[in-house]
């Protein structure tokens, strides 16, 4: 048993564990490191689509008539960056799941997604039951969190070691092929049988998260951004909310060259007309909006006025992103700071070699599988606090969509899997921001150009942005 | 070589046991039902066809008394097109089928009642509201409620004139009842100068997040989605959650005590066109809602009284053909013709007429106001306004009348 782990160490070397490692380097690697790529991820794609989306706006200034497409983008700039990272974690935590397994046994296990399907479903359950019974006053608001989401691991994670056991282990010596086709057969068994159960007991599977009824978690907080656009072109938007918001009265109001006197700001008229952001728009047909060019009371609106984009940002959308942010520190230093995590990485790298050096293979699959099943789970429960309402079919879309952010990031490569999600995520909300505003395109075609990116990614990148990494998988 | 022998031989006897199956069932007259009786819209298909029971076990004791057993079958068509299709070619091929209720989405009625209308079997249908059901004017398929190119437009108006709304952002399904019903409400609304930010489709079935982005920079004074209970319950949700105040409108898809379980209290103050009240609007269902509450332990859910209604239709002009045929078990064609024929029913929703293409002759179009977050309130819902609307065959016949006429109406 002393050979075990203490010989791997000198075949595969792997990062030295230093037991004396300094407190200020297991600080660095462990947190500060992990925290400070995921930063750089999301800026840098936040950056790029921002870029993207400002360069579309020069080439179709007015896609739609009315409709100004840079005002708009820096109206929605904050929220589809917002709503972008949230979706984009759980596609990342999703998606570690299927790179762990395919680093560890090259092969995708398609029942992934159902690991997420389960663990919005034991989620709900977990709430449904606490919020029925009324403890819901006495457990502190991040015990309920915290219990829902652990719990939901545990689960996810137990049945995903199960599945190994019985429908792939037998099965690791099979061409490839057969350990897919049973994957896709153990999704199937899990989706109708969660469904059979939910009917059975409850007579119904729109399982509903009681998030709806709890005041704290359905409190959105708005957080104001100051305009990005600087010339005022999403004046028009942004103004009528603030004077709103003001409910002063002013007595004149000049847009241009035009005034508009004894302007009742509260109950909002113009010439008798209320003032909505159209008619803003179109009292200025030809004109530049500049904060400059609005006065109120013979002083430009600006000095008077702080333009601020209000977005309100949900809390369950923050409780995503901490606990994603968490628990994907804990996997980073489990993988990469203890024994086990070392003989996972040994076994990802040569099962057999592992083998002869007293590695036990079968339970690090296991343990592996322990892991990615947990973090689907975890995934599922924390969506279904988001989205609100889950069903025995909710794992198929976010599947795929976790499946295609692995290999974008590059399949069997942890941190691309953590690209992949975001990356992914901020894609789709930018797409589906900027997509409505174009005609006969629109929202339900976002598919097409976030899989095209993927393609022309991947035409670039065939192992996906950081590559499979061969010398260091999971 | 001998299991083959052997899966023959099972075969040969499976064939010959199944043909004498078939042989012994000529007294036996089936109604089949087509609803989701799983997936997400199970609540309206299961209640559908407990009414659809509900209607056989008690008004086909007259036909029973001819000496004819009448059955029943359920079928499960899954909200699915191509499963309702492959459904409606196993039941084609039970010669003792006569009649077919269902289905509840328009999606799957239209290519699934291309197979019945080459076997010559009758559909009724209690919920497809779609004008291509019925514009095909096949002679087998009938609906007996009303039309979206109808409902549509009860809802631009009532937005336009009662509501006071100038600017709408339109949502639908991507299915042929969501984005069909949303595309006669642009249709009106656009007619009625309403502003309409935008056209939109979504398959999303529950994370609206970055939908609703471009929802909110846009402040739209309402959102009409052209959907189902599933997928709108789930989006108002959120679409409170993340801040949206304005008003929130669709057709009958939301019309399922589902709607309320999914939006909670952001469900409160939606409004819905219907082409079915909650059965509590009859005052003729009143017998039917204390026959199904004992019967299944729970309220029956909107389109089940329309089942039963089908259901009765369909069993009438059965009832019809045996009486004047003198027992005779009259052919899939009869019945449809038969059906068609239907004149002044009265039932539960009050009186039938079909036209030549199978739409009652005049539909009645609610709009109804959700008033509890809570589903078991549902039936609670007010209406707020009833319309008569005459189906389009009927309306453009009496206009080519007027016109044929005109020294009839001088000055018109």
């Amino acid at each position: 048993m002393s050979l075990q782990l203490a010989s791997s160490e000198t075949v595969i070397a792997p990062p030295s564990i230093n037991p004396l490692m300094s407190v200020g380097n297991w600080i660095y690697r462990f947190i500060l490191f992990p925290l400070g790529q995921m930063t750089v991820f999301i800026v840098g794609a936040a950056v790029i689509l921002t870029l993207f989306s400002y360069g579309l706006a020069l080439l179709f200034p007015e896609p739609r008539p009315g409709i100004n497409l840079a005002a708009q983008i820096s109206t929605q700039l904050p929220g589809m960056i917002i709503t972008g990272i949230s979706i984009g974690f759980v596609y990342s935590m999703i998606a570690l799941g299927y790179t762990l397994v395919y680093g560890v046994l090259k092969f995708i296990n398609f029942a992934h997604s159902e690991m997420f399907m389960v663990g919005s479903v034991i989620g709900f359950e977990v709430m449904r039951r606490v919020f029925d019974e009324g403890h819901l006053g006495a457990w502190a608001p991040v015990l309920l969190v915290l219990v829902t989401v652990l719990l939901s691991m545990l689960f996810s994670g137990t049945l995903a070691v199960v599945i190994e056991r019985v429908a792939y282990r037998p099965l690791r010596g099979a061409p490839r092929l057969v350990p897919l086709i049973t994957a896709i057969g153990i999704s199937y068994i899990l989706i109708d049988s969660t469904r059979a159960i939910m009917t059975l007991t409850r007579n119904d599977f729109n399982l509903t998260y009681p998030t709806n009824e709890i005041d704290w978690l359905n409190t959105p907080i708005p957080v104001s951004f100051q305009s990005f656009a600087s010339g005022g072109t999403n004046f028009g938007g942004q103004l009528v909310e603030q004077i709103n918001a003001d409910g002063a009265d002013y007595e004149s109001f000049r847009i241009g060259d035009v005034t508009y006197e004894n302007l009742y700001i509260g109950g909002i008229t113009i010439g008798g007309k209320p003032i909505k952001n159209t008619d803003l728009r179109t009292l200025t047909v030809g004109e530049s909006l500049t904060p400059e060019a609005i006065e109120v009371n013979g002083q430009p609106i600006r000095d008077l006025i702080e333009i601020a984009n209000v977005v309100n940002i949900r809390i369950t959308s923050i409780i995503v992103v901490i606990s994603a942010v968490l628990m994907l520190l804990v996997l980073n230093f489990f993988v990469n700071g203890t024994k086990l995590g070392r003989g996972i990485r040994a076994v990802s790298q040569d099962q057999a070699t592992a083998g002869l050096m007293g590695i036990n293979v079968n339970r690090m699959v296991a343990l592996t599988f322990f892991i990615g099943g947990a973090f689907g789970g975890g995934a599922g429960a924390l969506f279904g606090m988001n989205a609100g309402t889950v069903t025995p079919y909710v794992g198929f879309i976010p599947g795929i969509k976790a499946f295609t952010a692995a290999v974008l990031g590059g399949i069997g490569n942890v941190t691309g899997a953590l690209l992949g999600g975001l990356t992914l995520g901020l894609i789709e909300s930018f797409l589906n921001g900027i997509l409505v505003y174009f005609p006969a395109l629109g929202q339900r075609y976002t598919d097409i150009f976030a899989f095209s990116v993927l393609i022309f990614i991947l035409i670039f990148r065939p192992s996906g942005i950081l590559g499979e990494r061969v010398d260091e998988k999971v | 070589m001998r299991t083959t022998r052997i899966i023959v031989l099972a075969l040969v006897l499976v064939l010959a046991v199944g043909a004498v199956a078939t042989q012994a069932q000529d007294n036996v007259i089936r109604i089949v039902s087509q609803t989701p009786l799983s997936g997400p819209q199970s609540v309206l298909g299961i209640s559908m066809r407990n009414a659809v029971e509900l209607a056989v076990d008690q008004l086909a004791g007259p036909i029973e008394e001819l000496g004819f057993a009448v059955e029943y079958v359920p079928y499960d068509d899954q909200a699915t097109p191509d499963v309702g299709v492959s459904n409606a070619q196993q039941i084609v091929n039970d010669a003792s089928v006569l009649a077919v209720i269902g289905h509840l989405n328009s999606g799957v009625a239209i290519p699934s009642s291309e197979v019945y209308n080459d076997n010559d079997l009758v559909m009724v249908s209690p919920a497809n509201t779609n004008p291509l059901v019925t514009d095909r004017a096949y002679p087998t398929v009938n609906r007996v409620c009303g039309r979206d190119d109808l409902q549509g437009p009860t809802g631009a108006t009532f937005a336009a004139e009662t509501l006071g709304v100038s600017s709408v952002y339109i949502l639908h399904d991507t299915t042929a009842y969501g984005q069909g019903l949303a595309e006669f409400f642009q249709e009106e609304a656009l007619a009625l100068g309403m502003e309409v930010l935008n056209f939109e489709g979504t398959e999303e079935p529950s994370n609206f997040e970055t939908i609703l982005s471009p929802i909110l920079a846009q402040e739209p004074e309402l959102i009409y989605f052209g959907g189902i209970y599933s997928q709108t319950g789930i989006f108002i949700a959120q679409a409170r959650a993340a801040g949206y105040e304005g008003l929130f409108m669709g057709g009958d898809g939301f019309d399922s005590s589902e709607f309320a379980a999914l939006g909670g209290d952001a469900a409160i103050g939606t409004y819905y066109t219907s082409v079915a009240a909650p059965a509590t609007v009859y005052p003729a269902a009143a017998q039917f809602i204390e026959d199904y509450t004992a019967a299944y332990g729970e309220a029956p859910q909107p389109f089940a009284v329309q089942s039963y209604v089908s259901t009765d239709v369909a069993l009438q002009a059965i009832l019809r053909l045996l009486e004047s045929n003198g027992g005779v078990l009259p052919s899939r064609a009869e019945v449809a013709a038969e059906v068609r024929a239907t004149e002044d029913y009265e039932g539960l929703t009050g009186s039938i007429t079909f036209d030549d293409n199978g739409d009652p002759e005049v539909g009645l179009y609610y709009v109804i106001e959700v008033v509890s977050g809570d589903p078991e309130a549902w039936n609670e819902n007010t209406v707020i306004a009833e319309i008569t609307l005459d189906s389009p065959l009927i309306a453009s016949m009496m206009m080519e009348e007027e016109m044929a006429t005109p020294e009839a109406t001088p000055g018109s």
